[in-house]
């Protein structure tokens, strides 16, 4: 029997089922997984990582090196849950790891008596040769014995979600430190939130049986959460850790809301919530450290705290014959405890002699060490120094505590060692955090209550809050002494690290291999690694490598602490932003409708836009293309153009504001008048380019290209905040405030004078090309008209208000059918800009400049502008210069490739003979062969000429003929028509 | 991560910045009679050191004002904030 019958902070009442490696148990409300498999007498929980021995439960919380299960089934499975943190719940089911064959007879145990040659470093020294086999046989092999647990390899169904919290005060654990100073802080009113890993409040108070006040420990726990919990400036967090600390008091935390496939479909299953605090308290309490001997890491073995708690808390009894080995005086509490449960407390060893027993009537050897223990899967007995044998079943080791101080390192502080209590504390924390109680090394009840009381009062008062009430608290004094480390190692087969399977004897090869500093020891032997970073290992290493280098612990120094303190998921940091919601879609205005055009939509950035327009019968998209194409050409077509980036531009220095940022003259632009536009770096290589319309002497509107809508609209605030102060030019973005339509064609006047409200004349004697105008369409929508034209046609742009995008191109291709109106995709779009051979992102692509477009007679001379006199420099003008020219293939059959690059005929296609790359490539309806646009040095002077277009992706030499990069009317006869 | 007063708005969150670069970069009056050094020196020498630097940012996802910020690129604390065309802070 292992439960005992009353007592603890379980309900006896409420029974869940759970399963462990398939065989059902009954476990209470309140339980952890770890207390219910202990209170079925289970100990026996997984295997270790390298040498496959057996492991059992170790301690009672996050610090668990051992007992990590794999929780849950199929696609919701987890593996390397610490079962010391997992709330019991009906239904759990739960699985241990890293062994071949049956837990308690596991085929790769071998690997223990091979150990001798398992030792640090072993995967360096014995794969290296020959270098063939790493490949097909070392790494399978290595990858196949790594990691404890197993994926799913599936989708994780479960939800996560993530938070944002601000406060004044954040208090960090809500052990007996955490809750008084919550409670200082909440009655002054200030906003706080308290978190702790727990899902209980109370810490440590939850598992002791000392007296507060004249009460149990736990009943003050509740007293005070009460209070807490009935304030509405105080906001408690259980089940959530605290991973990092960020700058500028900024927190992560981790709140596990529940393991339980059943909930966590419809309610997330974590939540990372980010706090914004002005001011934090670290009360994290201390994690106690084990004692070295051989065989310490068998299961029976426990933390001399956790048995304590596991009887106190749970009401659980981890053995039927429990011994207590201590250098410490919070051991002899342990068997008092125990003791007080009813439990046969066989005796107490203490590595110190010369103490007065702190408690009375319990069997004590004094000045003793256990040099062994024994057993198969369960320890059975230990050995001490002098010879004798004692019979055991479960051993409590206390060697000390390290306090929790992680979190005041993640900013580089460097933890100091403190002579007196023989640990690690706190040094140089964030400059908003104060360390409180056994974080900061105090390990007596009545200084550590003292120490918030004062720092609390500091804190409060700089943070503005200077009504502070403190409560008494009266507890006895609890006497702290404790042994230092032994001055000699013991020998034989001594685990440091329970998780990584890290002995004595590692550290010793390690330091004898030249592996001298600790960050150096920690790679190589993997010490303090893995999923508890050695919460339990790292000072017992550090007490080895001290004694080795004869160094003080001092001068050994630790590792650095980084995020995160405990495991947190990926699925955590994702939260919400997975497959679709990865980052938002933008519709255009005509989404609908394209839909129920049939689109096919395609991802431009962050928008969704139509590529093409398949239908009946089209089995390609070359055909739906094509067809799109050729209708446009003959008739009439229409494409949303919405995406690209709009800005309107005001003030009376808006000319000379368009002058200064793009490379050509806009200043004399007269109203009414759209101009091309291209838009230079400082650096002289080209930017982006657009048209800028005239609406007045001070107001224009600038559209840019798609995928630099957002990066032109900053550079232009950069221009206008940071370089041209004084100038009055105001800048707005309207990309979503206006639907543009491009209308194109033959056709297109015709049906636009039909749209357009009967006054307006369109002729092209009063709109001719490169006007513009407000005007009003379909009986008094305000619309801006544009004689533009992307694709070489007689074409239009025209923009109305968002909201009326819908009833427009609905309308309009409904009037549109008379002319044969053909809605366009992105596709044929490319097609015939290539066609017309206009530059688009492929060719702006932040290595070409004015020149190499062939636009370089267009930049101003004579004003200052951005990147003109940059784009003069030496280097850019050179006579054999890329020129941006048309290429056709001299078999007309073939498909040209975008991205081949061009090489002379007869020449080996190498770096040094490349002369240039083909940027864009579309198949012509038109000219009915593949064409394309491209980069080759001195290519105007080179129409006619025969090159290679080399793709070595594919072995593919294709010969091209340069040509012009107007394909398709190159006197712009039709689109001036 | 950490929190920027923006001189215009307030406390905000780092991710509703963009960092501008190097602060108190003057563009050249007359850009034609620079040498190539000279303008070497504007485009491309930017100072990257560990300690006190002043830097441009913009409140792009707020007000999208550009100012400046004086920053301990060791660790991240902000000394001060002002705004586009005050003098830097002496001290």
């Amino acid at each position: 029997m292992y439960r005992i019958k009353s007592g603890g902070l379980i309900n006896r009442n409420k029974e869940l089922n759970f399963s462990f490696n398939g065989k059902n148990f009954v476990g209470y409300e309140g339980d952890t997984l770890s207390s219910a498999l202990l209170g079925n007498g289970i100990h026996l929980v997984g295997r270790s990582f390298k040498y496959h021995r057996p492991r059992g439960i170790f301690s009672s919380g996050s610090e668990e090196p051992s007992a990590l299960v794999q929780l849950e089934e199929k696609n919701f499975t987890e593996p390397n849950i610490r079962a010391t943190t997992v709330k019991l719940y009906d239904g759990l089911v739960s699985n241990s790891q890293n062994h071949v064959g049956s837990l308690s007879w596991d085929f790769m145990r071998i690997n223990d008596y091979l150990s001798t040659f398992l030792s640090a470093g072993f995967y360096y020294k014995t794969f290296m040769w020959p270098k063939a086999f790493w490949e097909k046989v070392y790494e399978p092999i290595i990858r196949n014995a790594a990691g404890l647990g197993k994926l799913s390899k599936e989708s994780d169904p479960s939800k996560y979600d993530k938070g944002y919290l601000h406060c004044d005060l954040l208090v960090i654990g809500a052990g007996p430190a955490g809750l008084y100073s919550a409670l200082i802080a909440a009655r002054t009113g200030a906003k706080i939130i308290v978190v702790d890993e727990d899902f209980i409040l109370g810490g440590s108070f939850n598992g002791e049986n000392i007296n507060i006040n004249d009460n149990i420990c736990s009943d003050w726990v509740k007293s005070i959460l009460s209070e807490l919990n009935s304030l509405k400036n105080v906001r408690l967090m259980s089940s959530t850790t605290l991973y990092g600390s960020f700058d500028h008091g900024i927190y992560g935390a981790l709140e596990v809301k529940s393991y339980n496939s059943k909930n966590t479909i419809t309610k997330p299953r974590h939540i990372l919530w980010k706090i914004y605090s002005k001011f934090s308290v670290l009360c994290t309490g201390a994690l106690e450290r084990s004692i070295l001997f051989e065989n310490n890491d068998l299961p029976g073995i426990m933390l001399s705290k956790s048995v304590r708690h596991y009887c106190n808390r749970w009401g659980v009894i981890p053995g039927n014959n429990i011994s207590i080995y201590t250098n410490n005086d919070d051991g002899w509490e342990t068997a008092k405890d125990l003791k007080k449960a009813g439990c046969n407390v066989v005796c107490i060893i203490d590595q110190r002699s010369n103490i007065k027993p702190p408690i009375e009537n319990i069997d004590h050897i004094l000045g003793r060490n256990i040099v062994k223990a024994k057993g198969n899967l369960r320890i059975s007995s230990i050995k001490l120094d002098n010879g004798r044998i004692i019979n055991t079943d479960c051993l409590a080791v206390s060697g000390g505590y390290n306090p929790n101080l992680h979190l005041t390192c993640h900013q580089r502080g460097k933890p100091k060692w403190n002579e007196v209590n023989h640990c690690f504390v706190p040094h140089n924390p964030p400059k908003t955090m104060e360390v409180i109680g056994a974080a900061n090394g105090l390990f007596n009840h009545e200084e550590m209550f003292n120490d918030s009381k004062i720092k609390l009062t500091k804190i409060l008062r700089n943070l503005g809050f200077r009504k502070i009430a403190v409560e008494k608290v009266n507890i006895s004094k609890k006497v702290y002494q404790i042994s230092p480390f032994p001055k000699k190692i013991p020998e034989g087969k001594i685990w440091v690290d329970l998780q990584n399977d890290v002995t004595v004897k590692d550290i010793k090869l390690a330091v004898h291999e030249g592996f001298h500093s600790v960050e150096l020891l920690k790679r190589y032997t993997t010490l303090g690694m893995a999923t508890d970073q050695g919460k339990n290992s790292n000072v017992l290493g550090l007490s080895v490598l001290s004694l080795i280098k004869n160094k003080t612990m001092h001068e050994v120094g630790t590792t650095i602490f980084r995020p995160p303190f405990t495991p947190v998921p990926i699925g955590a940091f994702a939260g919400r932003s997975r497959g679709k919601h990865f980052k938002p879609f933008r519709l255009t205005p005509s989404h609908n409708w394209a839909k129920s055009n049939n689109a096919v939509f395609v991802e431009a950035g962050n928008w969704l836009r139509a590529q093409w327009y398949p239908i009946k019968g089209e089995k390609t998209w070359r055909e739906s293309v094509d067809r799109e194409v050729i209708q446009t050409r003959n008739n009439v077509g229409i494409c949303d153009v919405t995406t690209l980036g709009k800005i309107d531009i005001k003030g009376k220095d808006s000319g000379a504001f368009l002058n200064f940022v793009y490379a050509n003259n806009f200043g004399k632009l007269p109203v009414g008048k759209v101009r091309y536009g291209l838009m230079l770096r400082d650096d002289g290589i080209a930017f982006d380019d657009g048209t800028t319309a005239r609406f007045s002497e001070n107001h224009f509107v600038m559209t840019t290209t798609t995928a630099n809508a957002v990066t032109v609209f900053r550079h232009l605030e950069f221009c206008k905040q940071c370089l041209k102060p004084d100038w009055d030019v105001h800048l707005i973005s309207t990309t979503d405030h206006w639907a543009q339509f491009a209308i194109a064609g033959p056709k297109s006047r015709k049906l636009l004078q039909e749209i357009c409200d009967p006054k307006i004349d369109i002729s092209n004697d009063k709109f001719p090309f490169m006007a513009c105008a407000k005007i009003t369409v379909l009986e008094g929508i305000p619309a801006r008209l544009f004689r533009i034209s992307f694709s070489g046609e007689l074409a239009y742009e025209i923009a109305v208000p968002r909201r009326y995008a819908d009833f427009f191109v609905k309308k309009i291709s409904e009037i549109g059918k008379k002319y044969s109106l053909v809605p366009y995709g992105t596709e044929a779009l490319g097609v015939m800009r290539i066609e017309k051979g206009h530059a688009a992102g492929n060719e702006l692509n932040g290595q070409t400049t004015a020149h190499n477009l062939g636009l370089g007679k267009m930049v101003s001379k004579l004003n200052d502008c951005v990147g003109n006199t940059m784009s003069e420099r030496d280097e850019l003008n050179k006579d054999d210069a890329l020129k941006l020219v048309g290429f056709i293939p001299t078999n007309k059959k073939q498909q040209l490739v975008a991205g081949s690059h061009f090489i002379e005929k007869g020449q080996i296609a190498n770096l040094e003979n490349d002369q240039g790359w083909m940027s864009s490539v579309a198949f012509s309806p038109m000219l009915n062969h593949s064409i394309g646009l491209g980069y080759i040095k001195r290519g105007n002077q080179r129409y006619g000429e025969k090159v290679n277009a080399v793709n070595p992706l594919k072995n593919e030499i294709t010969e091209v003929e340069i040509h012009s990069p107007h394909f398709y009317d190159p006197e712009g006869e039709l689109l001036r028509g | 991560m950490f929190i920027i007063n923006c001189p215009y708005c307030g406390e905000r969150e780092q991710s509703e910045f963009k960092a501008g670069g190097e602060a108190h970069i003057v563009r050249p009056k007359q850009p034609t009679e620079l040498s190539d050094d000279e303008w070497a020196e504007y485009l491309f020498m930017r100072k990257n050191i560990k300690g006190v630097q002043f830097e441009r940012w913009v409140h792009t996802h707020g007000c999208r004002k550009w100012f400046n910020v004086v920053r301990d690129t060791s660790n991240d604390v902000i000394k001060a904030v002002y705004k586009m065309g005050e003098k830097p802070p002496t001290k």
